[in-house]
């Protein structure tokens, strides 16, 4: 591992300062991914703001929802009794993702920006656009049984692997920062990026801006939701392909409609035609595989990862049916 | 009788010897020996897969923080032995040699390693390793064994020994499944599985002087260990020690010598200093060992009422460029069934990778894959129940040897198993049994791996505190043989196994073999039963008028005296036999009989496997798995099912997620931590069920032990694959079974 300062402030606006001014700082949070990449010597900061001690980690009611505190713990978020009563689709999530291990450090802030698990990122002696511009993508031609079916640029293929991510982008989220240049707001569909000719960036979030919470608008999808994660074994993997689904029924007809999918994109993969075509439909089979074919619009695989184009609309089915019976 | 039921240890379900200093950290690993003085090292590795080194730019390696050498070929000592030509003739598995670290520039695989640094910290190496930057000329490589398969030769041991087991084997006529009646031919492959113990490789060197080495060193053969690095380095053999007292998890990958061995020991000659070397887990990848891809062809055929008629089963395991490493991958082929016309054929392509090595079932499990797959497909065609099609093929005797088996209780294995999975709920037809989207299916295979035995001494002594020290070489890479030698011991001496330490893992205690092909218990077990009667006997002389017309089974070791069985008044204090001086100790060696020559000696086993698929997700789960073993005498039940649990578990992987992918291109693995290459957690695992037939083989040794290891996990995944195909129709041929093979 490189020699890095570390920092550890007690003030968000010190935190963003020390990032926002040097160059080669970096914000962290439970550590989980970032170390991980330092280890490796794909991230090399010089130094570490460590914002642990900034007052960010509350979930509490604000106007018509909740408010997630950027430092929330994974594991907090999934357990505490509000989330679970007014937004149970994102801890369905949460608990979808890594270990308890792991999710007792992981932060809401850091889930959103873990990098890909594309392996050619991961190996430095691999040629990797997002890690190393202009050295091309390895993965296009090379392995890529875990890679995108939507939104991919012939400059990466590579997906965006949070399981939280998905349930967020299907609730509606909205993404609160403070910044040098002071606060904003992004709607968690335009958080994420599609990689373009540009796939070291992985969100539009500008440098030394702090992600301080996450807003969840009320919704009526306290019943009738699931996420469904499909994996290479029964837990602690990422996954080949996940679909976040949340319906409001009344009377066997589908009132309102959310659905997402991971692992098939750059970013969190919002299904808004499929969602549309629900509404006003029964809440039945058939309903579910016509909003998966138009969900699957536009997808196109690449040499390992066909099943992709099977697996999206059989998931969209299961999670749908799934969060239709849910009682 | 009362005592003798007191004193019954063997089969009972003791708890490990070790198991306390295990979980409270106390128990020392390779890694974890701290010497005053001591050095780390981190080897750098290459980032081609063939070509040679035109350079290597360590100058900032050099200059960085803590570091004492960075050692390439460029300025490594010369070590003696890799210029000695020829090969030991007592390790005929493999041809060539392992690797010749810093030797030359030439790069054999990616990820060889081609310099180490050292440095006054781990961190501190792992950080200048990251400096050193390799300059290559490149060729062309290959790592696909599809795409090389045309290249496929007869092992060179095969084609110089016409004896060897490695040669094309044949009974009946050649290839006659293709003119059966009914008949199929089927290709199957194995990805690489790559073996990750939980522990590292790791091994700490230091020359005590320039003429002696201690090795602390993760190895299944501390004898093995000394052999070859004293070979390396010209010096006596005696001069050398291992120690590894404490292994965890082995599973054949320290079956064999590996560079970066040979770098910990270069490097500590380097800086005068004793050097700990320790793996990361990516390195567990490239550079020592795995089981090797395998592509298989299994040609059948059978009469309409069952009987099989012919089998031809040929493989191509992939093996490095510099060692041709050979497995018995169609060996069960040509035993487990009745058929009048066998045909075998073993072929290498050798491949720009690193040596392959065994990895447990070593062989057997990739061919097993293959033929109980085939089985199942035969009963599928000939419409029959898979476990009656075996039945209506049995062997009595051996019918390649034409030997009468040693014992064999597998058609008990298979009524056991059979009723415990419930195997009256599977349907003959595919797809028949669901629980919502869940199909459900249940399917076995067999598996069998040879009773080895090999010779083995044990010492033995009284310790004038009445307690009883027994030491042998041989090693516990987490079986429990430390346990199960301590509760041989207790039997046969009738002393209470606390008073009892069978201590192991050190070269300079009596000889033993390697532990691996499941033959420890079956060598070992015999010698420490002989060395504690030989001890008994040594007692009965000292003991004086009393024992002197005493039989030595009736002399017993309690607490405190020496008895007799039967007259209890008989007894001598230990410490009076303390006090009369003289030698309490003995050293015995024990060997295989002539028993071998007569009789065919195998153990066996049967796994069942009750799956559901999920019809949508393609997700399957093993809901049911049940493992019997006809494995002889069960010394201790306890540590025996955690073999067949840990072996059944590690079947599950090989099954449904284990497989390393190297990107052809580079030559380089795409598959290198955790988080891609999967192995089981503890959701893929149901409660592995495990039954023992328990019957004592009196021919493989006195104790009746056939062996468990292998068995283990030989079987299962064909079990698991059967399973699928009876849930939905569908047979994969080709591991793992992922969820995308299945939609
Ligand atoms: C073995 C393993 C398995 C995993 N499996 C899964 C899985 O199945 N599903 C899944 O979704 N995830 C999985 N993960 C990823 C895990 O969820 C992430 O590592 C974790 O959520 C990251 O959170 P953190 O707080 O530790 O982030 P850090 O590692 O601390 O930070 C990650 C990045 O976010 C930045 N950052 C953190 N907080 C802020 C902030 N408030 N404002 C601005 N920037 C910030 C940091 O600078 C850094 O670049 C797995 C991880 C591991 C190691
Ligand atoms: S897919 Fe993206 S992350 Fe993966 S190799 Fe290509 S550029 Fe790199």
């Amino acid at each position: 591992m490189n020699q890095f300062q570390y920092v550890r402030p007690t003030k968000p606006q010190a935190a963003i300062d020390a990032v926002a001014k040097d160059q080669n700082a970096t914000f962290i949070a439970g550590g989980t991914n970032l170390v991980d990449l330092m280890k490796r010597g794909i991230a090399t900061p010089q130094k570490l703001v460590d914002i642990n001690r900034l007052p960010l980690t509350k979930i509490e009611k604000e106007n018509n929802g909740l408010r997630i505190g950027a430092l929330a713990l994974n594991s907090t978020v999934a357990d505490d009794k509000q989330v679970r009563q007014k937004q149970p689709l994102l801890a369905l999530a949460l608990n979808a993702g890594a270990s308890a291990q792991l999710r007792n450090m992981a932060t809401v802030g850091g889930n959103m920006l873990q990098r890909t698990r594309c392996s050619y990122f991961y190996d430095l002696a691999m040629p990797c656009n997002k890690r190393e511009p202009g050295t091309g993508c390895g993965a296009l031609e090379g392995i890529n049984r875990m890679h995108a079916i939507f939104g991919f640029s012939d400059k990466c293929i590579a997906v965006h692997p949070s399981d939280m991510s998905v349930a967020l982008v299907a609730l509606d989220a909205t993404v609160l920062v403070s910044g040098p240049k002071g606060e904003r707001r992004i709607p968690f569909a335009d958080f994420h990026r599609l990689p373009g000719d540009t796939p070291e960036k992985d969100t539009n979030l500008e440098k030394g801006e702090l992600i301080t919470a996450v807003d969840i608008p009320d919704g009526p999808f306290t019943k009738h939701v699931h996420y469904q994660k499909v994996r290479e074994r029964a837990s602690y993997a990422f996954a080949l392909l996940s679909v976040a689904a949340a319906l409001d029924i009344e009377n066997n007809t589908i009132k309102a409609a959310r659905l997402a999918m991971g692992g098939v994109a750059h970013k969190p993969w919002r299904l808004t035609a499929a969602e549309q075509s629900l509404v006003g439909k029964p809440a039945t089979e058939e309903s579910f595989r016509q909003a998966a074919a138009i969900a699957m619009q536009g997808a196109k695989a690449f040499k390992h990862n066909a099943y992709k184009l099977k697996l999206g609309p059989n998931t969209i089915v299961q999670a749908l049916k799934t969060a239709a019976s849910a009682a | 009788m009362k005592e003798q039921a007191q004193n019954k240890q063997i089969g009972a379900p003791m708890d490990r010897v070790d198991g306390r200093l295990k979980v409270t950290g106390g128990a020392k690993y390779s890694a974890e020996y701290e010497l005053p003085n001591m050095a780390y090292a981190v080897l750098v590795g290459s980032t081609i897969t063939k070509g040679r080194l035109t350079g290597i730019d360590t100058k900032a390696a050099e200059k960085a923080p803590g570091v004492l050498a960075v050692i390439t070929h460029f300025n490594s000592p010369k070590v003696p032995g890799f210029d000695t030509a020829g090969k030991d003739p007592s390790q005929p598995a493999t041809v060539g040699g392992p690797l010749k670290i810093f030797k030359d520039d030439k790069i054999r695989y990616n990820d060889q390693p081609i310099a180490v640094v050292v440095a006054d910290s781990w961190e501190r190496a792992r950080f200048a390793a990251r400096l050193v930057k390799g300059q290559y000329a490149p060729e062309k490589h290959k790592t696909n064994l599809e795409a090389n398969a045309s290249e496929a030769f007869l092992p060179t041991a095969a084609k110089k020994n016409p004896k060897h087991p490695m040669n094309d084997y044949q009974r009946g006529q050649v290839d006659a499944y293709k003119t059966g009646a009914i008949k199929l031919e089927s290709e199957y492959v194995i990805p690489t599985e790559v073996h990750h113990p939980m522990e590292l490789q790791a091994i700490t060197a230091h020359w005590e002087a320039p003429d002696r080495l201690t090795l602390y060193d993760k190895t299944q053969g501390t004898l093995a260990t000394r052999r070859d690095f004293a070979k390396e380095w010209n010096l006596p053999e005696e001069n050398v020690k291992v120690i590894a007292t404490f292994v965890g998890g082995a599973f054949g990958n320290a079956l064999h010598s590996w560079p970066h061995e040979s770098a910990a020991i270069i490097a500590a000659k380097v800086v005068n200093r004793p050097v700990k070397l320790m793996l990361t887990r990516e390195q567990m990848f490239t550079n020592v060992g795995y089981r090797p891809y395998t592509w298989q062809k299994l040609g059948m055929s059978a009469t309409a009422d069952g009987k099989i008629t012919a089998i031809t089963h040929e493989s191509v395991g992939q093996t490095s460029t510099y060692e041709e490493f050979t497995e018995s991958t169609l060996a069960q082929t040509r035993m487990m069934y009745q058929s009048p016309n066998v045909t075998t054929r073993y072929r290498l392509a050798s491949l720009d990778v690193c040596s392959p090595i065994w990895m447990r079932g070593p062989g057997e499990a990739t061919g097993a894959f293959a033929l109980e797959s085939a089985m199942d497909e035969m009963a599928h065609l000939l419409n029959l129940d898979p476990l009656e099609f075996r039945l209506r093929n049995y062997t009595e005797q051996d019918p390649e040897k034409n030997k009468p088996w040693s014992t064999k209780f597998l058609k008990e294995c298979y009524q056991l198993g059979a009723e415990r999975v419930g195997w009256n709920k599977r349907q003959l037809k595919p797809g028949s049994l669901r629980d919502g989207e869940w199909l459900i299916g249940y399917g076995m295979g067999v598996g069998t791996f040879g009773a080895h035995r090999g010779a083995a001494t044990v010492g033995a002594q009284l310790r004038p505190d009445g307690t009883v020290l027994l030491q042998c070489a041989t090693t516990d890479i987490g079986p429990g043989t430390g346990t199960v030698m301590t509760q041989i011991a207790a039997e046969t001496l009738g002393l209470d196994p606390k008073k009892i330490r069978f201590e192991l893992g050190n070269s300079s205690f009596p000889k033993a073999g390697t532990q691996g092909g499941s033959s420890t218990v079956n060598s070992v077990g015999p010698a420490t039963q002989e060395a504690c009667l030989a001890l008994k006997e040594k007692l009965r002389t000292l003991a004086g008028a009393a024992f002197a017309s005493a039989k030595k089974e009736d002399v017993t070791l309690t607490d405190g005296y020496l008895a007799l069985s039967g007259s209890p008044t008989t007894r001598v204090a230990y410490a009076d036999l303390i006090k009369q001086g003289g030698d309490k100790a003995v050293t015995v060696e024990a060997k295989p009989g002539p028993e071998g020559q007569k009789y065919s000696m195998y153990s066996f086993s049967v796994h069942f496997a009750e799956v559901r698929v999920h019809e949508l997700t393609g997700e399957v789960r093993v809901s049911k798995l049940v493992s019997c073993a006809d494995a002889g005498t069960i010394i201790n039940e306890k540590t025996a099912g955690n073999q067949m649990k840990g072996g059944a578990v590690g079947g599950i992987g090989m099954a449904l997620m284990e497989a390393a992918h190297i990107d052809d291109r580079f030559g380089r693995y795409v598959t290198k931590d955790f988080a891609d290459y999967h192995v089981p957690v503890h959701a893929d695992s149901p409660d592995v069920q495990v039954a023992f037939v328990n019957q004592p083989d009196p021919h493989v040794n006195a104790l009746g032990t056939k062996g468990i290891g292998e068995i283990a996990i030989i079987g299962v995944a064909p079990a698991i694959a059967n399973a699928i195909f009876n849930a939905t129709g569908k047979r994969i041929r080709e591991l793992p079974i992922t969820p995308d093979k299945l939609i």
